[in-house]
């Protein structure tokens, strides 16, 4: 079964500059279709998204790829991605992503993951600790302090949720907004749909227990956060760091809110390319 | 048809600069604002009103289940249930709570509502509403993704509960249980009547249609709002096959009588205004949760009516103004007059939108003893003659409580047998 024609398709892309070689193919997570995109050539590098997933290839994606083979899987229920109904908890989840990682041959690979996609990241990195050879995680979820607690980004009015997400919310309208010709309802529901599957793993937005597992982690990892994140607070960032069991920075990207990938996609990719963990 | 007094309990001091400054009626409305010795007066008042209901001869009397709510002062209808069934004798008792996937295990409300059922003789309507967003998601903490899963599940397994003639293993998807085995049973065979409480969605309409129950369209926005989900209904029933007994449909409408409409106008303009201006200021924040409205009602384009409630009261905290008492009755949220007036009004109501059981909030607001008082005996004794025969040459009400026989129902302390 091929996956449902969607709106914001990857040709979409065109007037973010040069996609030169943008691939597109399937791969099926508990036999669900699950879109990855890969452009660029070179070593690969992984990128799980956050809230709203990847609707269109974005200047950030664009970025890394000038150097590197960049995959991106849509995880289930994300723009391209299906089955967030079948996952009824986080064993499920976390089995989910480590088979979209595996199906996009990113096993072992270096992999960035953002939000909603970094809990996720983090989660299999501490159950299989082979996925990942170096993590990158902007400002995800997963722990909670109830003195400075992570914003609950559904219980936010609509015409607020942008700038809650974003220093620059008309980006987060950007790539929320139907592709031309594209069936507005049909956008609409795939936008909600991608709040419901993040909402699914982590709703009410409280501890999941990650906080117990973060030892697990050994590999090197680069915590990156927007100093002006509203969502998960940029104090957050020393709370995984005190936890993580490797190797691991900490680096602030200044004036960004939690859609880091938005507000600063050059400061966000140099962040992630230039400079390893080990070295920081 | 079958004529019931619903209460939903509103909190009756809500400031006059409610909507002004604070957020919210719902989920996180302030608590200071409760006074529990008001709230010790209210809800012993509002019980007493249930009772009078009874005696004054209404077929049924309602109560439903709302958390964190200041006009809906019932986390636990069946407490309240559970008073009623020992102070009446002969009314339906008609729990339009309980909110199944919010109880682990929901073999609890089983257990609950055949207790009720018992003491009651076999009064009981077992009301299974999903449960709005701020109640279910927000006040309750549960995941809207999965909200409905487990609601579908959790009717499953009480509705087997009460039916199974052995223990039995239930290894569900969200409930897992080796020995369900609900004691006590209840009177009522196989199960007491159920009716669902629900929004314009025709995935409820549909499931209604396969389990044969009761579909109970409880809207605060009256006739003229309720028609289009009204007929949506019964063209699904059509469809589906079914016939068009008007005793599948339940509805509600806030009513005011009096000698005349005059006076009706004068007598519920305030607690109309208090109901609509402020009991209805909902923070718009709380009314769409995503995965609650399901993608195939998304693409109907149906909005729920918890969020149109939001965004109306959202349009009027943003502008300070709320609905007046004239838009009020020319929407018709209310029907006032008369009782010929209202009995009139409320005949064309029944039979346009082909409704059986009329369930009237005739408190609400801040309404207090007196007022809900008169309007509720003038209705009883010069409306509710009017209407009680309707429908009752056609067809039969197949969802109605089967008691014991009345001699043979207990006798409690104090009561006249």
């Amino acid at each position: 079964m091929a996956a449902p024609a969607r709106p914001g398709n990857a040709r979409d892309a065109a007037g973010h500059g040069a996609v030169k070689d943008l691939r597109e193919r399937t791969v099926r997570v508990n036999g669900e279709p699950c879109r990855v995109w890969e452009a660029g050539q070179g070593e690969p590098i992984g990128f799980l998204a956050g809230l709203f997933g990847v609707t269109r290839w974005t200047p950030f994606l664009e970025r890394l790829a000038r150097t590197r083979r960049v995959v991106v899987p849509s995880l289930p229920g994300f723009p391209g991605g299906h089955g967030h109904e079948q996952l009824d908890d986080l064993p499920d989840w976390v089995a989910a992503t480590l088979d979209l990682l595996e199906a996009a041959e990113l096993r072992g690979a270096e992999l960035v993951a953002a939000s909603v996609g970094g809990t996720l990241a983090a989660e299999a990195a501490a159950f299989s600790p082979g996925i990942a050879r170096r993590l990158v995680l902007v400002a995800p979820f997963g722990l909670f302090d109830e003195a400075e607690p992570v914003a609950d980004v559904w219980a936010q009015r609509p015409d607020e949720l942008p700038a809650l997400l974003a220093a620059h919310p008309e980006r987060v309208l950007e790539q929320l907004a139907p592709a031309p010709g594209a069936d507005p309802v049909e956008c609409h529901i795939e936008n909600v749909r991608a709040m419901e599957a993040a909402a699914r793993l982590l709703w009410p937005t409280c501890d999941r227990g990650l906080r117990k597992r973060l030892h697990r982690i050994r590999i090197p990892t680069l915590l990156l956060w927007g100093s002006a994140d509203r969502v998960v607070p940029p104090s957050y960032p020393k709370r995984f760091a005190e936890r993580l069991g490797g190797p691991c920075a900490v680096r602030l990207i200044e004036g960004a809110g939690h859609r880091v990938d938005l507000d600063a996609p050059d400061a966000l990719a140099d962040a992630i390319l230039g400079v390893g963990a080990e070295d920081s | 048809m079958k004529l019931l007094w619903f209460h939903l309990m509103p909190y009756t001091e809500l400031p006059e600069d409610f909507v002004e400054r604070h957020g919210s009626v719902w989920v996180d409305i302030d608590p200071a604002l409760f006074d529990a010795r008001i709230g010790h007066e209210l809800y012993n008042e509002f019980l007493d009103e249930l009772e009078e209901a009874a005696e004054l001869g209404f077929d049924g009397i309602c109560v439903n289940e709302h958390h964190q709510n200041g006009y809906g002062l019932m986390p636990s209808p069946n407490l309240m249930a559970a008073a009623l069934a020992r102070r009446t004798r002969d009314a339906a008792l008609v729990v339009m709570g309980n909110s199944i996937a919010l109880y682990d295990p929901p073999t609890r409300v089983a257990e609950e509502l055949a207790m009720l059922d018992c003491l009651s003789g076999g009064r009981l309507v077992a009301g299974f509403p999903v449960g709005t967003p701020m109640d279910t998601c927000y006040a309750y903490g549960q995941n809207p993704s999965t909200l409905r899963a487990r609601y579908h599940e959790a009717h499953d397994l009480i509705v087997k509960a009460w039916q199974a003639d052995a223990p039995f293993v239930w290894n569900g998807r969200w409930n897992q249980q080796r020995y369900v085995n609900v004691w006590p049973r209840p009177i009522q065979k196989p199960h007491p009547p159920i009716w669902i409480p629900g929004g314009g969605s025709v995935e409820t309409w549909q499931w209604c249609a396969r389990q044969d129950y009761v579909y109970a369209y409880l809207s605060y926005f009256g006739y003229q709002a309720g028609r289009a989900v009204m007929q949506g209904f019964w063209e699904e029933m059509e469809r589906l096959g079914k016939d068009k007994n008007p005793y599948r449909a339940g509805f509600l409408q806030f009513v005011g009588v009096a000698e005349s409409r005059a006076e009706a106008i004068d007598l519920y303009r305030e607690p109309a205004e208090y109901f609509y201006g402020r009991c209805l200021c909902v923070d718009p924040r709380y009314a769409a949760p995503p995965g609650y409205t399901t993608e195939a009602t998304l693409r109907a384009k149906v909005v729920s009516q918890v969020a149109q409630a939001a965004q109306r009261a959202d349009q009027q905290r943003r502008a300070f103004a709320a609905p007046s008492f004239e838009e009020i009755l020319s929407k018709g949220y209310v029907i006032v007059g008369s009782p010929d007036e209202v009995a009139e009004q409320l005949r064309t109501v029944a039979t346009e939108l082909n409704i059986g059981q009329l369930m009237l909030l005739l408190q609400f607001g801040n309404m207090r003893r007196d007022l809900t008082g008169y309007n509720t005996e003038l209705f009883a004794k010069r409306v509710l003659p009017q209407l009680r025969d309707l429908f009752d040459d056609a067809w039969e009400n197949l969802w109605w409580p089967r008691p014991l026989a009345r001699e043979t129902r207990a006798t409690p302390r104090g009561m006249a047998p």
